[in-house]
């Protein structure tokens, strides 16, 4: 059984139907990339993963329906860290607690060593640890927002468009330390991208969308293969 | 130049008032982005039920007994507020909003007459009436001071150094990112609306025994708690407060200086056109700097 299950997923914005109902799956300790243009319904998948549009199927996580349930039980019984679409930054505190934040469900103790973890995947961040977020670099703020996902320890991470606005060096300085925690922390990641380069390279398999739908599944390097995906997403 | 000691004593004590009403003035709006004008109709119903608790006619409890058990009921009934009248209306606009502040107004207003009627009440003082340091002071107002400061140090170190306390500040800046980590973001405000009830409740029962308790007896004063809001930076807490006691302070240099006691509280009222018009996000806000 995959750690991440959804079945027959569709989600609703008011009146209208964003997702159709398809399958989807995250195998433990891998990463799956999600693409598709835009309003192919990408970040709703996301959204409904972590109960926060209206939805209907079914989403199992370790065999675990999750639909009804709060956002906030979602991620504090399942260890789901979503860095939303435009990093969520809490802009008006400093980085350190921003990373505080990341950990408020847990109740270990040892939240103050795992600062060190995010610090050391991320070193800029503890350059900046006592300055007031909304002032980092989009970069840094891209990397705050996986460091705050980190603190939670979490099973999954779902990352909406991480490289969206940075820079292409930044981009792929990112993809390279997603993919270091992936393997060390053991974190299984659902990725997000309109970069599908970069998201198919670190991927294990991957699920295009088109308008609410699947339009094609199977292993990273063969979609990355195919004719008609790469002239529509690839661009060669 | 006694007289000008004097007056600036006599404002700092004012200026207490003023600070707790202006801090919970902030703590709702960082909430909820808005003004609640029913926060000092809250605060008189929170000092009439402390009355109540303490007076023969009522439960007669001691002062101080009365003072904390008035503080945990104002503080459950903000919670309250929050939960049974704001969270409906959470996504509606602004306007919603203000109209049902106007009618917590005139609700605890009336209650406040209907219950305990219109006659103004005498209210008890822990702290006497004596005066200190050469007739300057009261000591009432000494103590006033002192409640205030030591109250307003514990909100700093509240919101500052304890995780509860930033997960309030992060559900009120930004509630999607603070559900995305966890925090119930319902629960939090309504501890944000029970918190500043509480504050507000302290602020009645100070100034009760100066004014005598009246229904009414806040409608200047929340406009001065406005005033040093706005002053000190509706982003900063410690802004309001500082604002509070500037308020407190110019409200008696201006009112025995130079327009005349008559005029007081226009002064509060030029004061927030003023600062509005030159430096919106007052002496300490935070122009808060977002990229994107």
């Amino acid at each position: 059984m995959a750690l991440l299950e959804i079945k027959g997923l569709k989600a609703y914005y008011g009146q209208i139907e964003a997702l159709h109902g398809f399958d989807m799956e995250l195998e433990e300790g891998e990463i799956t990339a999600v693409l598709g243009a835009n309003g192919a319904g990408k970040t709703t998948t996301l959204r409904a993963i972590c109960g926060m549009v209206k939805t209907g199927g079914s989403i199992t996580v370790e065999g675990e329906n999750v639909i009804g349930m709060s956002t906030e039980a979602i991620v504090a019984r399942h260890k789901i860290a979503h860095v939303p679409e435009g990093r969520g930054t809490f802009v008006r505190v400093s980085t350190e607690e921003n990373l505080r934040l990341g950990a408020f469900t847990r109740r270990d103790k040892e939240i103050e060593k795992d600062y060190e973890r995010v610090y050391h995947y991320f070193p800029r961040l503890k350059e900046r640890r006592n300055q007031q977020a909304g002032t980092l670099s989009g970069g840094e703020q891209q990397m705050l927002a996986v460091g705050r996902a980190l603190m939670l320890r979490p099973r999954i991470m779902l990352l909406d468009e991480p490289s969206f606005g940075l820079a292409p060096i930044i981009t792929e300085e990112l993809f390279k330390i997603l993919g270091r925690i992936n393997k060390d922390e053991g974190v299984s990641m659902l990725v997000v991208e309109q970069n599908a380069n970069l998201a198919l390279a670190i991927s294990k398999d991957a699920y295009l969308l088109e308008t609410g739908n699947v339009a094609m599944t199977g292993p990273a390097d063969k979609i990355m293969d195919d004719e008609q995906v790469r002239k529509s997403y690839l661009g060669y | 130049m006694d007289l000008f000691i004097e007056q600036t004593v006599s404002g700092l004590a004012s200026g207490a008032i003023y600070a707790c009403l202006a801090l919970a003035v902030v703590m709702i709006y960082q909430a909820i982005d808005h003004f609640n004008f029913a926060q000092g109709e809250m605060a008189m119903f929170s000092t009439y039920i402390a009355w109540y608790l303490m007076d023969d006619a009522g439960l007669g409890l001691p002062f101080w007994i009365a003072f904390v058990v008035c503080i945990i009921v104002s503080f459950i009934g903000g919670a309250a507020i929050e939960r049974i009248v704001f969270a409906p209306i959470s996504d509606a606009p602004v306007l919603s909003h203000i109209i049902v502040f106007i009618a917590l107004f005139s609700m605890f207003n009336s209650l406040a007459g209907f219950l305990f009627d219109f006659t103004p009440k005498q209210f008890e003082t822990p702290f006497g009436h004596t005066a200190l340091i050469d007739g300057v002071i009261s000591a009432h107002r000494a103590g006033m001071v002192a409640v205030t400061l030591i109250m307003l140090a514990m909100i700093y170190a509240f919101f500052r150094y304890t995780p509860i306390g930033l997960a309030m500040r992060a559900a009120a800046a930004a509630p999607e990112s603070a559900r995305l980590v966890g925090i119930r973001v319902g629960f939090m405000l309504a501890l944000g609306w029970g918190l500043a009830a509480a504050v507000g409740s302290v602020a009645g029962m100070l100034i009760a025994p100066i004014t005598f308790l009246t229904p009414d007896m806040m409608l200047g004063t929340l406009l001065y708690g406005f005033a040093g809001a706005v002053v000190g930076g509706l982003t900063s807490p410690l802004g309001a407060v500082l604002g509070g006691f500037l308020v407190g302070i110019l409200e008696n240099w201006m009112g025995t200086f130079v327009v005349g006691s008559q005029l007081k509280l226009t002064v509060a009222l030029v004061l927030i056109i003023v600062v509005l018009l030159v430096k919106p996000a007052g002496l300490l806000g935070r122009v808060v700097v977002k990229r994107v």
